[in-house]
């Protein structure tokens, strides 16, 4: 039928054209990666078990607490995060879950060598030290301190949110979730409060970019604008999708990642679940549309055929 | 004087003051259309549903939407996705439908072009049309605009730029239209006030140009036959409707339409719930940074043809710089259309498979139109900058050489034939 040739050829055409100026120009725009193992291969593995009963002693001896908080141990924040961003350039992370974010192996090596583990050693070096030191402790030291940080996590519940505020939340706003970088925003009153609560967080953007030489950006959209796939390679090796980039590698597990994933995209994309559900209802309708429109036609033709 | 006697329903009463039953005669019942066309002359009927999905989704959006570089961006994608009751449903619908009604624009104006439906008579028909298209273009482009994002912003800095190599007034025009010397707030303001009010206003009005112009020499038909449409309605409404030729507006067109809209509703719901990304650049969910440029910088598909015409041209020759042969063509691109009832310089009203070169011709406009879509969005570098030349010289060829020769041969041939 004629028709349906036509049909057939504009139908074709605009395939082409589709692949042409989507899958095509973007496979040519965007060359193609591994996508990530997360294996880490380049570091070297921990060789030594670990005693999680003697891993806060250690952790105390080895100065952690100076910089970090452990809340689920009852260790508070040494400073509040403004203060420790002007000291540090960021706020150094609550520790009490990084058991469960980090792969075992890259925290040993994030412990012994930060600057390393998380691929920034062209950016820091003699003359602009890390701002986390080096580990110059015993080896056993080390193993305990991790075993004792994947026995605390056990105990905890690992929630897509926290594992977004613990491994990315002191670099990342997360607006449309109410999430700055110095904590969520509280209720505010007065125009005074308000006005604290921002001079805080500029403060702490200020020593952030002095830090990383760029601001990180507010990650609420970014579901939509990278897609899970880009930001799962991305998160596990930074400089291997932007090279040069000041985002550390994180170091997160397979599973920490896709809690990130999860939670980037209740927040980017709330409406998905009601978006594929709706759709479903509304293409049925067209459907029964098509079906009557159809036979409405065939009667009215059949009169002038 | 008119007569006016005591009516027994509203809907005569009406009728003695309004003529209703007039009106609904002359707009749709009968209004003539010819009885051998295929689906493609539903493409308008599909065009007014779009531009009306357009106008009803753009309207719930305006009422959260703020243009102001500080709020525009969260405005859309926090306020109206969000935190609107379906608020992400009408941006969904919206974005689509911009990007989707320009897939039927081209299926329309090709049709056309097939058909040679714009010459004996039909030529206003064909310079509405155009101006529809163009003033669909300024909507698009306004439009995108508005959410603010990186392509927002980059594609505005770079289209407006265009305006600078327009001799002696171009710097002076560019600061005219961006209301600053870069882009900015009072760039965002003005394209929403064009998008929203007066580009709106002005696609309404060519619409019923556009209508009024298709009254006298009615639609053509699949075989370019001329119909006498006054003998063939008489018939018609003697009770002759198998034998007549046409077919009223109302109902025997539109039922067959109703069904076409169907299924292209079908195909557009579907692109609007699960497979928008085409219509909506993911890049444009990075808020507009004028510190960061992207990587790659592109138009909307759409006017991909275009922008490669204005790129294909990367060599200096003589004293003409790349950027104004680039330019040159790319103002040619954008006008020639609108002369294509007087490049084909053929009598001949007839589908292109019976009208010899022409119909290669026509396929080689089509295929080299799509190669430029897509090389449009490559970068333009290697081997691409010289497919992307060819492509170009090969479209200002065809319209502006091949098509008034082949179509002069053609008429002395019919001439000949007569
Ligand atoms: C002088 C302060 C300081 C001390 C002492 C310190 N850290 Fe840190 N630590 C930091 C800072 C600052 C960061 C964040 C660095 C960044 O994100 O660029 C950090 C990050 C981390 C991270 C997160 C790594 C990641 O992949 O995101 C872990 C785990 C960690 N520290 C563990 C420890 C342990 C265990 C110790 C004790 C052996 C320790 N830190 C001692 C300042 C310190
Ligand atoms: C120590 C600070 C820091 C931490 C922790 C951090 N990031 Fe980043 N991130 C950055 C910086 C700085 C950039 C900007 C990079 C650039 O523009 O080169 C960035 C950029 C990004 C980008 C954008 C990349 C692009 O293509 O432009 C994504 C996505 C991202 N981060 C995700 C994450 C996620 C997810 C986490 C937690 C798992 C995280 N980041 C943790 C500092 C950080
Ligand atoms: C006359 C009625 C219209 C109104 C009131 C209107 C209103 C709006 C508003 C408020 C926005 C910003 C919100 C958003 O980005 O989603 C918008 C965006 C947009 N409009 Fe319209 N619009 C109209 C018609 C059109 C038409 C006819 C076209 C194109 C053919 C168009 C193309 C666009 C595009 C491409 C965007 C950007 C969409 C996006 O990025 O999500 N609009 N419109």
């Amino acid at each position: 039928m004629r028709e349906l040739k036509i049909l057939a050829i504009v139908i074709f055409f605009t395939l082409v054209t589709y692949w042409g100026v989507e899958p095509f120009a973007h496979s040519i725009m965007h060359p193609h990666h591994e996508p990530a193992t997360f294996k880490y291969e380049d570091l070297k593995p921990l060789n030594k078990k670990g005693d999680p009963k003697r891993g806060m002693k250690a952790i105390v001896n080895n100065g952690c607490v100076g910089c970090h908080s452990i809340k689920a141990a009852n260790v508070p924040a040494p400073m509040d995060p403004v203060t420790a961003s002007a000291s540090y350039g960021v706020n150094p992370p609550d520790l009490s879950l990084a058991g469960a974010l980090y792969d075992e192996k890259f925290l040993a090596n994030v412990i012994v060598n930060p600057a390393h583990a998380m691929k920034l050693d062209h950016k820091f070096g003699d003359n602009k030290p890390f701002p986390m030191p080096n580990f110059y402790g015993n080896a056993q030291d080390l193993a305990d301190i991790i075993a004792y940080l994947k026995a605390l996590a056990k105990h905890q519940q690992l929630t897509p949110k926290a594992a977004f505020i613990n491994a990315c939340g002191r670099c990342h706003d997360m607006k449309y979730d109410n999430w700055y970088v110095i904590g969520p925003k509280p209720k505010m009153d007065t125009e005074l409060e308000k006005a604290e609560f921002n001079l805080k967080h500029a403060q702490y953007q200020a020593n952030l970019k002095n830090y990383l030489g760029t601001n990180p950006p507010d990650l609420s959209m970014y579901i939509r604008s990278r897609g899970e796939e880009y930001i799962r390679d991305f998160v596990e090796d930074p400089q291997k999708l932007l090279p040069g980039t000041a985002m550390p590698r994180v170091g997160l597990t397979k599973e920490a990642t896709y809690q990130v994933i999860e939670y980037m995209e209740k927040v980017g994309d709330r409406k998905k679940d009601k978006r594929n559900f709706l759709g479903a209802w509304v293409l049925l309708y067209f459907v029964i549309f098509s079906i009557l429109a159809y036979l409405w036609k065939k009667q009215i033709w059949k009169e002038v055929e | 004087m008119a007569q006016f006697t005591k009516a027994n329903s509203l809907y005569e009463w009406l009728d003695q003051r309004l003529a209703l039953s007039k009106l609904w005669k002359v707009l749709a019942a009968e209004y003539w259309i010819p009885k051998n066309i295929n689906f493609l002359w539903a493409m308008g009927v599909v065009l007014v549903t779009m531009f009306t999905i357009l106008v009803i989704s753009g309207i719930f959006l305006l009422m959260y939407y703020k243009p102001d570089t500080k709020l525009a961006f969260d405005s859309v994608n926090y306020t109206i996705m969000q935190e609107v009751w379906f608020g992400w449903l009408w941006r969904h619908m919206h974005a689509v439908a911009a990007s989707v009604v320009f897939l039927v624009i081209y299926i329309h104006m090709f049709t056309g072009i097939y058909y040679a439906s714009y010459k004996r008579g039909r030529e206003m028909i064909w310079i509405s049309g155009m101006l529809l298209f163009v003033t669909f273009s300024a909507e698009a482009f306004s439009g995108y605009m508005l959410p603010w994002g990186q392509m927002s912003y980059w594609a505005a800095q770079v289209i407006t730029n265009l305006f600078g190599g327009i001799p002696f007034i171009g710097d002076d025009l560019v600061v005219w239209i961006r209301g600053n010397f870069y882009v900015s707030d009072p760039t965002l303001t003005r394209f929403f006030m064009l998008h929203v009010f007066l580009l709106p206003l002005v696609i309404m009005m060519l619409i019923g140009l556009h209508f009024y112009t298709l009254r006298i020499p009615h639609v053509n038909n699949q075989d370019g036959e001329e119909i006498d449409f006054d003998a063939e309605a008489e018939k018609y409404k003697a009770g002759l409707k198998k034998e007549s030729k046409v077919i009223p507006f109302w109902p025997v067109f539109l039922s067959k339409d109703f069904f076409v809209l169907g299924i292209f509703m079908i195909f557009y719901f579907f692109l609007v719930f699960y497979h928008y990304d085409f219509a909506m650049d993911p890049i444009n969910f990075d808020p507009a940074n004028p510190m960061k440029t992207p990587p790659h910088i592109y138009p909307e598909w759409y006017f991909l043809w275009s922008y490669e015409v204005l790129r294909g041209f990367f060599f200096d020759v003589g004293p003409l710089s790349a950027m104004d042969i680039g330019l040159i063509a790319f103002g040619i691109a954008n006008v020639i259309f609108f002369f294509i009832p007087w490049l084909d310089r053929s009598p001949v009203v007839a589908p292109a498979h019976k009208r010899g070169a022409f119909f290669y011709w026509f396929w080689a406009l089509l295929i080299d139109m799509i190669i430029l879509t897509i090389w449009g969005k490559l970068p333009p570098t290697g081997i691409n900058a010289w497919i992307g030349f060819f492509a170009s010289i090969t479209f200002l060829l065809l319209l502006l050489v091949i098509l008034p020769k082949i179509t002069k041969k053609e008429a002395q041939r019919a001439g000949g034939a007569v």
